[in-house]
């Protein structure tokens, strides 16, 4: 498996490379705004082709392009009931304090367990490669704390369950 | 605020300083080829900085002793050189919203900006204060780009609201009168220049095409004379409409100094040539780069382009193709203290000191390397300390322009013969590049 995580990486990484080139783009639709139109969505010849990288059917990124914005939607393994579990509070947990994370969308894309919102404005305060690094470096993290998570979980339980026992 | 230094990369590295005192010593020793290559990132290119907020546009004066750029916001900075740095003289704040365009016009030394608040100023010096007059576009989106025709007596303003405006200004009435392009134009007007005789106006936008039309003025223009794009040219009038194929958003695009050839740059990372006098003939090259932001012609054949890849890119046109000359970044020779190696289980193997890079005077290899050697060390032991990674964690990008390049424009000569071309940066950075030295310096690079 281990052998496939590599290519994935390296192929969100170009594809992110290329979808953040974004500027800045005032609203051709209402007067004096300028929003984010991959998720005002309101004139198709502004957005680009939405592109899916899937390592395999429960991991895969879904990464939508705009001209002054970018949507990256990431799903996270998750091989049984405690790993949904663990992922679905560790996502809600980083999604209540989106505002401290900069990038990081309020709410994920159907589908998907965690979604990032790139704008203009954050190329133009930060690096752009350190930004790709930084999604990846999530992604390559993301995996080893749910399954560090799931760890921890599975040990508590055993010596909880060990002193329970001892009552009998 | 007011007084900037120019500064390169190549003097904020301290570890540096020792080689550069000793390539000067030997440049007083008369060594004219370690000149040539030592001062490669000092005179070839020269570096401003105003501050760290994005430089949107900029535009210089006739005699480039003034510039005018905006920051990312409603002012317009107006600078004057003095000596080897700007001295902030001015600042235009009339602008509601961010400026998105600014043009200089050299010789009646007026400026027009215009921004996102649908308005135009025109601005002309009277004593020493910068006096407005607003101009409407009549436009009711942003606009995003404005530009001078060759004879100064109009301007075009570009906007979203998916149109041109061609201003030119009315005596009788002491105001200036718009005339509205629109048509087949549906989406935003991205970027717009002007034929050299004064009536012709290319346009791009972000419906993937780019358009020719006529901008003539009965009431400002003389007649003109038939051009290889075409002899009737009423106002508004189409008169050529490419599209490269692609689907990509156009973010610049320019006349040839002869106006007979337009080049423009899309977001599908090409780079498109079509040529009136050989029958409106298409080019376009699409290499492994990511888009331009901006391109000008700096000869009848060639062009620079510069984008998201921070580095501007020669480009020739000969005829029947589009040939990628070079990168005028060339990097430099060696960023102190950094091992490219991506993982700490390499670091035996880079730890040979012979594996790493050496410079270009083998005289004080030996010399240099250890001091490499030492600095790299430190850096991986301090990069193991703060971060949690012994790997290359170099933050700043190897080009001089750390961000998206947002405007190309001429600053020595005219775009027939530029000697040398500015560039304005997302990263707060105004660069000259001496085209003629880099062109001696750069192999393979030609520019005629």
């Amino acid at each position: 498996m281990a052998a496939t995580l590599k290519p994935y990486l390296s192929a969100v990484r170009e594809t992110l490379t290329a979808a953040i080139c974004l500027q800045n783009f005032d609203s051709q639709l209402v007067e004096r705004h300028n929003k984010p139109e991959v998720e005002v969505k309101s004139n198709k010849e502004l957005l680009l082709t939405p592109v899916v990288i899937s390592r395999n059917e429960r991991e895969r990124v879904l990464i939508e392009g705009s001209i002054n914005s970018l949507r990256i939607s990431i799903a996270i393994k998750q091989a049984d009931e405690i790993e949904k579990i663990l992922c679905h509070k560790f996502t809600r947990f980083m999604m209540m304090r989106a505002e401290n994370f900069t990038i990081l969308r309020r709410k994920q894309i159907e589908g998907y367990d965690i979604s990032f919102l790139i704008t203009n404005f954050h190329t133009e305060q930060m690096y752009k490669h350190k930004l790709v690094d930084f999604i990846i470096h999530f992604m390559e993290e993301i995996d080893k704390e749910i399954n560090f998570l799931k760890l921890a979980v599975n040990s508590r339980a055993r010596i909880s369950a060990e002193e329970f026992l001892k009552n009998f | 605020m007011g007084e900037y230094t120019p500064n390169t990369n190549y003097l904020n590295h301290q570890i540096l300083t020792a080689r550069i005192a000793h390539s000067q010593r030997l440049f007083n020793g008369f060594t004219a080829f370690l000149f040539t290559v030592d001062k490669s990132s000092n005179s070839m290119s020269e570096k401003h900085n105003f501050g760290i907020a994005p430089v949107t546009c900029h535009s210089f004066n006739r005699d480039r002793t003034g510039l005018a750029l905006s920051l990312n916001d409603s002012n317009v900075k107006i600078y004057k050189k003095s000596g080897q740095k700007w001295q902030e003289t001015d600042t235009l704040s009339e602008h509601g919203q961010r400026v998105t365009g600014i043009d200089w016009a050299p010789d009646s030394n007026r400026i027009v900006t215009c921004s996102a608040d649908r308005n135009a100023f025109v601005w002309m010096l009277e004593g020493d204060k910068w006096k407005q007059v607003l101009v409407i576009p009549r436009i009711n989106r942003a606009a995003t780009c404005v530009k001078w025709s060759p004879k100064e007596n109009k301007f075009a303003v570009g906007s979203g609201s998916r149109l041109i405006a061609i201003c030119y200004y009315d005596v009788e009435n002491n105001w200036w009168v718009s005339r509205h392009i629109k048509k087949p134009i549906r989406s935003t007007v991205t970027c717009l220049d002007w034929h050299p005789n004064n009536v012709l106006l290319a346009a791009g936008s972000t419906d993937f095409k780019c358009r020719v039309f006529s901008g003539y003025q009965k009431e400002v223009d003389e007649k003109p004379g038939p051009s290889s794009w075409g002899s009737k040219m009423p106002f508004g009038n189409l008169m050529a409409e490419f599209s490269n194929g692609g689907g990509g958003w156009v973010h610049s695009v320019s006349f040839s100094p002869s106006g007979d050839k337009v080049a423009w740059v899309g977001h599908d990372s090409s780079v498109s040539v079509a040529d009136a006098t050989m029958g409106n003939q298409l080019m376009v090259i699409k290499e492994s780069f990511l888009p331009f932001m901006s391109i000008t012609w700096v000869t009848e054949n060639s062009m620079v382009a510069a984008g998201y890849d921070c580095n501007p890119m020669v480009f020739t046109y000969t005829g029947s193709k589009i040939n990628m000359g070079a990168k005028l970044d060339q990097p430099q020779e060696k960023q102190s203290g950094n091992i490219r190696c991506s993982s700490i289980n390499e670091m035996p193997k880079d730890w040979n000191p012979n594996c790493l890079p050496k410079n270009g005077d083998s005289e004080d290899g030996g010399e240099e390397s250890e001091i490499d050697v030492i600095a790299s060390a430190m850096n991986r032991f301090k990069n193991l300390d703060k971060k949690g990674t012994g790997s290359d964690t170099a933050t700043e990008l190897k080009t001089q322009h750390q961000n998206t390049i947002t405007q190309v424009s001429i600053h020595t000569g005219t775009k027939g013969d530029a000697s040398k071309v500015a560039t304005s940066g997302v990263d707060g950075n105004v660069i000259l590049w001496d085209l003629k030295s880099l062109e001696s310096s750069i192999q393979g690079l030609r520019i005629s």
